[in-house]
This record gives structure tokens, sequence and C-alpha cells, in this order.
């Protein structure tokens, strides 16, 4: 009989810290994780294989959920999808304000992430004051499209109705720089976060590209690399990545605290065009008879957890014959694989934490 | 006491009940009673904590069940009591119905040696303070126990994790305690409190010799209670519940009720040894100051001395869960490290200063 020096764990897929369904199994010593394997699939909705027996309308208002905290970005990423393949070009107006919500989106994740973050390490009123700033946003989301979370506003060629409650825009971009400062002060230099992040969970560049990370994980190890540079959308908008080579939890952190000030910009640019441009106008596409041209079309974006992008293979019916997701966590939860092997149980919650990862987005 | 004693026995002859058996269960009642008290303290402690944190994160707290939610913590003690007591298919039955049981009685006996004022302790022995070090690291086994027989590995973590935990911080606290024994020259908790006594008020206390110490103590009983930024045998992003994740009812409770004991308890025992206890903080009590030297005074003056000992130590749990609702958790091998690298040679020096101290203050026999 062999002595047993290792056990293995399963943690999850119901655990209080895995953002939703997630299961890694750890083989542990002590509680030194050995090797880590996820097991992704138990929030599986078949988004995919949905969208070839649906018309393009009808499948629409679905695919905010690939990304319940991020909705904005999927609708959005789907209608480009579609404008471009009928070559339709969106009016400038419509432009900007697509801007202005995906920004106030990409706020609303990242604070919902700095909260679920700190709870992962143990520390629990940065949660609520995170969700108190993203509250303010969902009230103004709840407002405009009637929903807090699931928007459905974006439609093929422009947007449900035009933007209203600007001066509700204006209050948040007032008060929320002063509550990210806020944050700073309890979290940032916290001796104790400090020693929870720096140095933990280090991506190198090399295992990032290999794994084709992206978004501000990669950018926090010091890759420069922003989708939004390359949008037609941020056009006339200027803004500067985020890039920290820190490589760590902490850049990661740190990175998405500059981002949500770098959007404040990015919001403040969008909201002066969205005022000087008059009436909205738009090149509604009839989404009834819409059929689109036989052939393959390709569009990306950069959502909150990394590039998103969206594929379609048409032949020419008013349905997809194929139609395909990148969602930016999954790679992520691959990465644990490689990250999480040599730390130890109580780092490896704050190592996955970090990544930003949302279940459904990787499950589909 | 004494006069308690006699009035007792007195009681007791009265009815022919042998003078033994009065000597037996003399000691008994005091225990009925604190366990019985403690209810209450920990019903309002519960109710304080959630509160509290429920202000600090801008919430209001429990405020439905009852005026201000006063009886929010009843319902939900009524609740753990009236629920299924679910034990695990391979779980060792014996043990696994010991842990909670044996949890609660070190507190309760905890409890028995405070001195509440300066003629109300239940139980007085000469040494108290070492019984008292002792029974307080002693909820640990049940810990153990628990962990071990729930024969699951999130348990098992979390039992672990507690053993190494009070393992290393029982050290820093022998070695402050041991300071405090040679400042008041007494190893007995109203000893150490009337040594702090001094006509201007709070300048006797032995926190102020002993600022380091009084640090060194804090700290170590957050990890010895399992408190925040210490929560690591518990800790629910990892371990869900740590060692108690498979209890539920009525055995939960008494894990949760002796958790909150062992705070108080422990609060109760930093204001002794380091504010003064019962002692008022202005040298002469109020009591006194209002009604003069009357028999009303030298009554009230008891129950006085029993305010200002609730008071700090309600101070103290104040801080902690003022630091619950700030920090994050540290790391395991961070916490053991900083026990035996930064709170044990700090508090040998502590203890060498405070030697010092006493030489140069004359106080050394």
């Amino acid at each position: 009989m062999t002595a047993v020096k290792t056990f293995k764990l399963n943690l999850g897929p119901q655990h209080p810290s895995t953002h939703g369904v997630l299961r890694l199994i750890l083989e542990l010593d002590g509680e030194k994780i050995l090797s880590c394997e996820p097991d992704v699939g138990y929030l599986h909705r078949g988004m995919e294989k949905m969208a070839e027996q649906m018309k393009y309308v009808q499948y629409l208002p679905t695919v905010d959920r690939i990304d319940y905290l991020a909705g904005c970005f999927y609708s959005e990423l789907f209608c480009r999808t579609i404008e471009k393949a009928m070559g339709v070009e969106i009016p400038d107006k419509v432009k900007y304000i697509r801007v202005l919500l995906l920004e106030l989106n990409r706020i609303a994740s990242h604070l919902l992430w700095i909260g679920a973050f700190l709870m992962d390490l143990g520390a629990t009123s940065p949660f609520f004051y995170a969700f108190r700033e993203r509250e303010m946003i969902l009230r103004y989301f709840e407002k405009l499209t009637g929903q807090r979370m699931m928007y459905n506003y974006f439609v093929f060629g422009g947007v449900r109705t035009d933007i209203n409650y600007l001066e509700d825009i204006e209050n948040i971009i007032d008060i929320l720089p002063q509550k990210i400062k806020d944050y700073e002060k309890i979290i940032t230099d916290n001796p104790i976060f400090l020693t929870r992040t720096e140095g933990k969970g280090i991506i190198e560049q090399t295992l990032a590209k290999n794994y084709s990370i992206t978004g501000v994980n990669l950018r926090a190890s010091g890759v420069s690399y922003d989708q939004r540079l390359y949008d037609r959308l941020y056009n006339n908008i200027e803004f500067v990545p985020i890039v920290l080579d820190g490589k760590d939890s902490w850049s990661r952190y740190k990175a998405r605290i500059l981002e949500i000030n770098e959007s404040i910009k990015i919001i403040q640019q969008a909201l002066e065009k969205v005022k000087q441009l008059g009436d909205l106008r738009q090149v509604l596409i009839n989404p009834i008879r819409l059929k689109l041209p036989e052939g393959e079309y390709y569009s990306e974006i950069e959502a909150p957890r990394g590039l998103a992008s969206c594929y379609i293979l048409s032949d020419g019916s008013d349905k997809p014959y194929r139609l395909k997701w990148r969602t930016p966590s999954y790679y992520s939860v691959n990465l644990l694989r490689e990250i999480l092997r040599g730390a130890y149980l109580n780092d490896a919650i704050a190592i996955a934490g970090s990544l930003d990862i949302i279940l459904p987005e990787v499950d589909k | 006491m004494n006069y308690l004693y006699f009035l007792y026995m007195d009681f007791l002859a009265k009815y022919n009940v042998p003078k033994i058996l009065g000597n037996i269960t003399f000691y008994i009642i005091p225990f009925c009673i604190i366990a019985a008290v403690l209810l209450v303290v920990v019903l309002i402690l519960v109710l304080a904590e959630r509160k509290l944190l429920g202000y600090f994160t801008q919430r209001k707290g429990p405020n439905r069940v009852g005026y201000w939610g006063v009886l929010q913590t009843l319902a939900d003690a009524f609740k753990l009591l009236i629920k299924e007591n679910i034990t695990p298919g391979k779980a060792d039955r014996f043990l696994y119905n010991l842990a909670p049981i044996l949890v609660f009685v070190p507190v309760v006996t905890v409890l028995g040696i405070i001195p509440y004022s300066g003629e109300f302790t239940f139980v007085n022995t000469s040494t108290n303070i070492i019984l008292y070090v002792v029974l307080a690291a002693f909820p640990v086994l049940s810990i153990f126990l628990a962990g071990w027989s729930s024969n699951n590995k999130y348990s098992l973590l979390g039992a672990a994790r507690s053993i190494s935990q009070v393992l290393s911080y029982e050290l820093p606290i022998t070695f402050v305690v041991l300071s405090i024994v040679v400042l008041a020259s007494s190893m007995n908790l109203s000893g150490i409190t009337l040594a702090q006594y001094s006509s201007k008020g709070l300048a006797g206390w032995f926190i102020f010799p002993c600022i380091a110490g009084f640090c060194i103590m804090f700290i170590s009983i957050l990890a010895e209670l399992n408190r925040c930024p210490f929560d690591l045998p518990e800790a629910e992003s990892e371990l869900i519940c740590g060692y108690n994740t498979e209890y539920s009812g009525m055995r939960f409770a008494l894990f949760y009720l002796s958790e909150y004991s062992m705070l108080f308890a422990n609060s109760l025992f930093l204001s002794i040894i380091f504010l003064g206890g019962y002692l008022s903080p202005f040298g002469g009590y109020l009591s006194h100051i209002i009604f003069g030297d009357s028999q009303l005074a030298s009554f009230l003056v008891y129950f006085e001395q029993t305010f200002w000992l609730f008071l700090k130590s309600g101070i103290i749990i104040f801080v902690i869960i003022w630091i619950r609702a700030t920090l994050p958790r540290l790391a395991s091998y961070d916490l053991i490290k900083f026990s035996w690298v930064v709170l044990l040679p700090a508090s040998i020096i502590n203890l060498l200063w405070v030697i010092v101290y006493k030489y140069l203050t004359g106080g050394a026999a």
C-alpha cells in the first residue's frame, strides 16, 4: 500500500466564489495546488445552435444574455455584423449614442468586478460601495431602455429610441471620479491587499499570447492591444489604452480602475457630440425581410473582458447557416490551468477572481 | 460572594439537604446563570454586528423583525432551533455530535472566572489568568473534531488551518500575559484589576507601560477568534464555511454561539488586563460623586463597575467589527509567518521591557 500524499478537491460547480458555475478539479498537496483542470459547460445554453433556428431579429434579444454584465457589447457586436453584411454605414449620432452606452456598460461591469474581486479576498465593504455606484448606471439604463441588464436597445442600423435623460449621465460622471478615489483609498495601498495581489498570478506575455488572452488581462501584462483603437465607432474620440507591465493581480486591478477613468473621459466626449448633433436619423434595416447575402461575415469589439467577436456564415436565407461567438472569458478559464499550478488554495481564488471570468459568457 | 454562600447554605439547611450537596451545587448554579445570560449577550452582539456592518456599508442592516430589527436574531435563533439536524452519511457520528457540545463548555467556564465587579466573581482561584489562557485556546480542539469528523475536504482544510493558526498565536498571547503578571505581581484577574488602580483614574492602566503588548494581544485575539482579517478557517470564498460546513440546525447554532461568546469573553479579558477591568476611568466612581458616601452609593458602585467593564469591552468589540468591515483576508502562509517573525519576537521584547520597567519603578521585590 502506498501512502496517500495528495488529494483531489472539486472546487465547484456550486461554490460561493466561482462567479457562476465553474468546476475546478484541483490536485492538492496540503494547500498547495499541483494541478488544476477547469471543467466548463454547466451554463451552456446553446446560444450558437439556437441562432440557426431563428430569424436574425428573433435572435437579437437573446444576445444580451451571453454576458449578463455587458449586454450592450454583444448586441452591438451582432448589430455591427449584420450592418457590415448589408453594407450599411450608421449615422454619426447613432455611433456616439452607442459609444456612450457601451462605455457606461463597461464601467458597470468593471465596478462589479472590483466588488466581486475584493469579496474573493475577504473584504465585504467594497462590494457594497461598488454596487452603490453601479446602481446609478443601472438606474439610468432602466430609465432609457426599460431593462436593467438585458437592454435590447441596439437594432440593425440604429437604436430603438432616441437617447434621453442626458442630465443623468452628467450626474453619474460627476460623482464617479470621487468615488473611484474613495476605492483607491480603501483598497489600492492596503498592505493586506498588496500582499494578496502583488506578484500573484503572474501572466507572462508569451503565455498570454499563447492562450489568446485579450482585454485588460493582456494589457496588464504589458501588451498594448486595445481593439477600440481600430474601431470605427471610436473614430473621433481621444483616449489612451491602459497598459501596465506588472503582470500580476494588482496590475489587473489597477488597470481596471484606470480604465474606468478612461471610460469616463470617453463618455464626456461622446456626450458633447451627442448634444451637438440634432435629431436622430437612422438607416434602419427592415428586420422582417432581412436576408443576409451568401457569404461569411466577421466583426469584433473590445468587451470589458477582452476581445469578443461574431462570425456569421450565411447561405442567403433569413437565418444564419452557422453563427460563432468568440467570448474572451473562455480563454481566461483555460489560463487557470497554467497560472494556478504551484499557488496556494487561498491565492487560487484571488487569482481566478482577478481574471474577471463570467461563466455565462464562457459557456454560451 | 461569601455572603451569598451562607445564604444559600442556610436556605438548604431549612429543607434538610445534606451540606455536601449544597457545596457542589453552589458552584454549578453560577454556570447555569452564565449560560442563560450568555444567550442574551450573544443575541445583542449578533444584532450589533449586523447593524454596524450595515451602517459601515451604507445599508440599514436588519430592520423588519421588531422595532429597529431587535427581534431579528431571536427569529434566526428560532429558525435554527427548528431546522433539521443533518449528519453526513460517512461522518464519524460520535465525534460529529460531540464537537458542538464540547465547543460550548470552555466558553461558559471562561466567563465564570471573570471578575465583573469588585465583589462579583463566580469562581475565584488564585491563578485564574493561567486558567483563562488555557480555556480560551480550548475551542480549537472541538473545531478540529468538527472538521475531522465531518468527512468533508473543506471542513478538514478549515480545521487544519485553525490548528496551525491557534498554535502560532498562542505563544505571543502567553508572553504578553506573562508581562502582565510581572506588572501586577499577581496571577489573579481581580488582583490584576486592583493593581491597575490609581487615584488619577486611567493613569494606572497597564496599557500605558505595555502598549506594544496590547497591540500584540489584540492581533493575536483576532487570530484566535478567527475574526477578520484572520478568518481563514471559515474563509467563505475558499472553504465555503470551513470546519462547520456540514453542520446545520442547532449544532451550527452552538458553533455560532460559542464564536460570539468567545468574542465577548476575550474582549472582557483584554479590558481586564489592559484597561483596568471594572475600575472607573476617573479615579473615583460616579456613584460616590453623585450620592456621597451613603449606603445607596456603595450598593450602586457594584453595578457601575460592571458598567465600566462592559463599556470597555463594548468598545473593543466595536473596533473588531470595524476591522471586519475594512480589511481583506490574509493569506494562510503570511498569517503563520506574521506570527513567528513579527509577533513572537515583539512579545518577547515586550516582556523584557516590562521587566526593566518594573525594576526601574521600584516594583521588584
